[in-house]
């Protein structure tokens, strides 16, 4: 399975994983810091990038999420591999 | 409702057939203090637990389905290409007859998963005081596993899933904090 899966996919994944890391981070902390304008503010900026990227991988590799939160593309890929515990 | 990504929380790197490694990790698929009774338990609570920590037993609950997602890759991944034989030498020739390479909710013993592993005594601070020990006797489980192999691929990922037990350990004690402060203050009134 693993051989036929692209480097690309391998480094926007890598990159979406980190920034997702920073994004689920911050949840868990505001959750206990509600109060923490600079943390907020860090969420906004890395909501805003994880978006972009989001779009990017989209684009390139197929849906990340299902019932209608990700663009289905012109032919209906989701039900596709590769799924995550295959690659 | 929950949305399902199509991505692991962290990448599993695993690069040879090791059942006898599967069998020792999926004591956090199916264990006590694994990721399915890490969710089942906070997403249990929440119900009945005071509002200003239901955000978080939510958020920690969820996160914990990503902790299961990744375990339930490491297994498959060691175990795929696995023949009877090398089932049978890891230990896992009772798995195999039940289950072939499918994945079970059990622990390294083999014991099947049971709702008694999760506590909901409905006391908020009984509770958290829970989740704060299932968290720490998590964290304790990945060193041991951490401990048991040289393979450092999947020591990476064990790695990166012991130091989120001690963050949601934090949030959990922060939690308990949280309450009695809210507790103490309406005493005042």
């Amino acid at each position: 399975m693993s051989e036929s899966i692209s480097k690309e996919y391998y480094q926007y994944m890598h990159e979406l994983q980190t920034v997702d890391f920073v994004l689920v981070e911050l949840t868990l902390y505001l959750d206990t810091h509600p109060d923490d304008q600079q943390a907020l503010a860090q969420f906004t900026q890395f909501q805003r990038r994880k978006r972009v990227l989001m779009q990017q991988f989209e684009m390139a590799f197929g849906p990340l999420q299902e019932f209608g939160n990700s663009p289905p593309g012109q032919t209906w890929t989701w039900s596709s591999s590769p799924w995550p515990w295959q690659v | 409702m929950w949305i399902y990504e199509k991505k692991l929380q962290y990448p599993v790197r695993v690069s040879k057939c090791d059942p006898k490694l599967a069998k020792f990790l999926i004591e956090q698929y199916g264990g006590a203090d694994g990721e399915l009774a890490a969710a089942l338990r906070y997403l249990n609570q929440r119900y009945s637990i005071p509002d200003k920590v239901i955000g978080l037993l939510t958020d920690i609950g969820t996160e914990e389905f990503a902790h299961l997602e990744m375990i339930a890759t490491m297994v498959y991944k060691l175990t795929k290409d696995a023949t009877p034989e090398q089932m049978k030498a890891a230990g896992l020739d009772g798995h195999f007859a039940d289950h072939d390479n499918a994945l079970s909710y059990h622990n390294a013993a083999g014991i099947p998963w049971t709702a008694t592993y999760i506590q909901a005594k409905g006391d908020p601070i009984a509770d958290l005081y829970e989740d704060i020990a299932a968290e720490e006797k998590a964290r304790a489980t990945y060193q041991w596993l951490i401990d048991i192999t040289d393979d450092v691929d999947i020591q990476d990922a064990l790695k990166f899933l012991r130091e989120r037990e001690i963050v949601h350990s934090l949030r959990f004690r922060e939690a308990v904090e949280i309450l009695k402060e809210h507790h103490s203050s309406k005493k005042v009134f």
